[in-house]
């Protein structure tokens, strides 16, 4: 088993989180695992990634090679075509298709959205209305995780025994929240898949 | 043997924490400044009484650990590559007194400048000041190289530094940990005077780290950290300095590798295997992510020996860090590529947050500055320097912590009037304070904004050693009380923000402006914090 992940989004939008969902379980099921994070200047506000090897054999380089990602996990849509070159020819890209606009020129939606529908192989979805749906906005992460769930090549239950070890300081509620959120964009990725 | 899930960072604190230090000593810097949080968070830190508080600055904090292991106790001292120069003068010259109780120096580089104004590779410290060097290519070797440093440094009585990269220090992985140990007894040099530099013990002292070469060497060649990894294809033998291994390990899938391979992790270099791997192979192709020193060593100012491939010849890009593809072209390895970034891809660099006190500082200080033109506001290293970008574009100098006080008064001095100084709170503490007191003993036309929001914020909000003193300072350091001016800086106070800097801009002498507020990522910490305190309270 060998699973490379990109996860991209912005500085502050909760990436490192899906990060450490993936590596407790992957922890869970005793496989190897390294995760290189993007920390200091470029958190504030900048377009940062996070490199996650997930491996049944040692891990070498903490970088992935390009053309080597068999998965980019986004949680906004422009972040999601970044890191491209990273992408397997026969990888998946799942995407939050919720913008996050702090600069000028932020390409117009509906071309953003061209650029992802010529991709081969792809999951997008509206993760801050599942998240709603679901009682917070704030899982949108969880839902984006959610919907990489069925290509990460994990058991189902480490995942969700991952989020409940995330959360089980926030309490019950937020346990149950996020476990909500994770299916919720599991289901989605299963339909459109 | 516990395996825990750590960072590079936090696996050098672990084993810091497991090797018995009495303390660590830090100032905050981008890759290292997880070290010293790990410590400060660490249960078994705190129990087992681990001092753990940031220092003003990396020379003060190299100090104290040099203080602590005149003591006989084991002590840790973290910063950035660039720390490493504001530490240098005691760093250099502990090699000359030597180490009591074990003292680890890290110094976490940072190729590619993620987070720097440079990509100085910290081994040539190590090597100027001539005390050995380890360098893991791993997260478990930083954690048992941390631990066999602290040994090293007892057994040898010299200061060891440890030099990792970005890419080590934040990135997880599995790491295992070995048994804890006591931390040692408060004990006194045997020798009274190791610590006094007098020139006739200088002397001594100088010629006995020099002895010490031939030991540390023989150290590096049996520690283990250098070997040589035998293989049949001898047109070309590699050399794999710390994490660069990996990324060779990476184009070998099984991981096999058909040229010999010299991996190295500990320097004096031991000589006896370079030359092993020299004399056998026809070109050598040495990997260093960082400067390219043993390279340059290994062709020497001639290049008249054997081939030398590496970052001078053109096969490795001679800047930035190196990554698995660089490594694989530079073997002759084909590598994929996915598709191309489509053009409306935007760049999207960091910026001030929403709410940032500093964004309406500039503003403020933008809008004074109009009837004077730009180009004179000399500026420091911190999230502040973001406001150099657009749309602010606010300031002129980044170069390194307290420059912005002293380039200022050398402007003025050659004329630039008013030229203006624009200093975090940390930085003031950090390195500002002595080019301030040139100022007032100057009398610079200069007008100083310490820009106060009350913590460390680029780095992610540690305490700042100014906090709460910072008007006290610059009063004892004999800026007039008149002259000293603090701001609200927020949007509804704009109009009288600009006026009173405008006045001290015409002021020809030194003003200091002190516009404070809150970060406004610690606030909001502290406010979720309270916030959960009262739902726990429930």
């Amino acid at each position: 088993m060998k699973k490379d992940i990109i996860l991209a989004g912005v500085g502050g939008q909760g990436i490192l989180s899906i990060a450490a969902c993936i590596g407790l379980a992957a922890m869970e099921e005793s496989l190897y695992l390294k995760q290189a994070e993007v920390h200091g200047m470029s958190q504030r506000g900048g377009a940062v990634q996070s490199n996650l090897r997930l491996s049944s054999d040692p891990i070498a380089s903490d970088l992935i090679p390009t053309g080597k990602a068999d998965l980019i996990i986004a949680v906004e849509p422009m972040e999601s075509l970044r890191y491209l070159p990273m992408l397997d020819p026969d990888g998946w890209i799942i995407t939050s298709i919720n913008p996050f606009i702090n600069i000028p020129d932020y390409p117009e939606m509906e071309d953003l959205m061209k650029e992802i529908w010529k991709l081969p192989r792809y999951i997008t979805l509206d993760a801050n209305s599942m998240a709603k749906d679901c009682g917070s906005i704030k899982a949108a992460n969880m839902v984006v995780l959610g919907a990489a769930t069925p290509f990460l090549g994990l058991e189902q239950s480490s995942i969700e025994s991952a989020v409940k070890n995330l959360f089980k300081n926030k309490g019950d509620e937020i346990v149950e929240l996020n476990l909500k959120a994770v299916l919720a964009g599991r289901e989605h990725a299963l339909k459109q898949m | 043997m516990r395996k825990l899930l750590l960072l590079g960072d936090e696996a050098i604190a672990q084993a810091a924490i497991d090797g018995g230090i009495s303390g660590v000593y830090a100032y905050p810097g981008t890759p290292s400044t997880e070290i010293m949080e790990y410590v400060q968070a660490s249960k078994t830190a705190k129990e087992n009484n681990i001092r753990a508080l940031w220092s003003a600055n990396e020379k003060t904090a190299m100090e104290s650990a040099l203080g602590m292991s005149y003591a006989g106790k084991r002590a840790m001292v973290c910063m950035k590559h660039v720390g490493l120069n504001v530490a240098a003068d005691a760093f250099v010259n502990a090699a000359i007194t030597g180490a009591n109780g074990g003292l680890v120096i890290i110094s976490a580089d940072d190729p590619s400048m993620h987070s720097s104004q440079n990509e100085q590779d910290s081994r040539f410290y190590g090597k100027f000041a001539l005390i050995p060097i380890l360098e893991p290519s791993n997260q478990q070797e930083a954690y048992d190289m941390t631990r066999y440093a602290f040994e090293l440094s007892e057994r040898m009585r010299i200061p060891v530094l440890l030099r990792i990269t970005t890419r080590l220090a934040h990135s997880r992985t599995g790491v295992e940990c070995s048994n804890p140990e006591k931390q040692n007894d408060l004990k006194l040099p045997d020798n009274l005077r190791q610590f006094v530099l007098l020139p006739a013990i200088a002397r001594k002292q100088y010629r006995e780290l020099l002895g010490k070469q031939t030991q540390m060497e023989a150290a590096s060649a049996e520690s283990g950290y250098n070997r040589m990894i035998e293989s049949s294809d001898k047109n070309l033998g590699i050399i794999a300095c710390g994490l660069s291994y990996n990324y060779l390990l990476e184009n070998y899938s099984g991981g096999k590798i058909e040229h010999p391979v010299l991996k190295i992790g500990q320097y004096p270099l031991p000589l006896d295997l370079v030359s092993e791997l020299y004399e056998s192979c026809e070109e050598i192709l040495v990997l260093e992510d960082g400067y390219p020193i043993i390279e340059e060593l290994l062709r020497g100012m001639l290049n008249k020996g054997k081939t030398i491939k590496g970052r001078l010849d053109g096969t490795l890009p001679r800047d930035g860090e190196l990554n698995p593809v660089i490594v694989g072209y530079a073997l002759g390895k084909k590598h994929l590529q996915g598709s191309a970034v489509p053009d409306l891809v935007k760049n999207r660099p960091p910026k001030l947050c929403d709410g940032c006190a500093h964004n309406d500082a500039f503003l403020a200080l933008n809008e004074a500055l109009i009837p004077y033109g730009r180009g004179r506001v000399f500026s420091d290293i911190g999230c502040y320097t973001l406001s150099a970008l657009e749309p602010l574009e606010a300031i002129n100098s980044c170069v390194d912590m307290g420059a912005s006080i002293t380039m200022a008064i050398g402007a003025a001095d050659a004329g630039l009037v008013p030229a203006v100084a624009a200093i975090g709170d940390s930085t003031f503490t950090h390195s500002g304070m002595t080019g301030l007191l040139d100022a007032v003993n100057n009398n610079s036309p200069i007008t100083v904004i310490i820009l106060d929001n009350s913590t460390t914020g680029m780095t992610g909000g540690q305490t700042s050693s100014a906090f709460g003193k910072i008007d006290n300072i610059v009063r004892g350091l004999g800026v007039a009380e008149e002259h000293i001016k603090v701001l609200k800086p927020l949007r509804k106070y704009h109009d009288e923000n600009v006026a009173v800097i405008k006045e001290e801009l015409e002021y020809q002498g030194v003003s200091v402006i002190i516009p404070r507020r809150e970060c406004i990522q610690t606030l909001n910490r502290r406010m979720r914090q309270k916030a959960k305190a009262k739902t726990m309270n429930i």
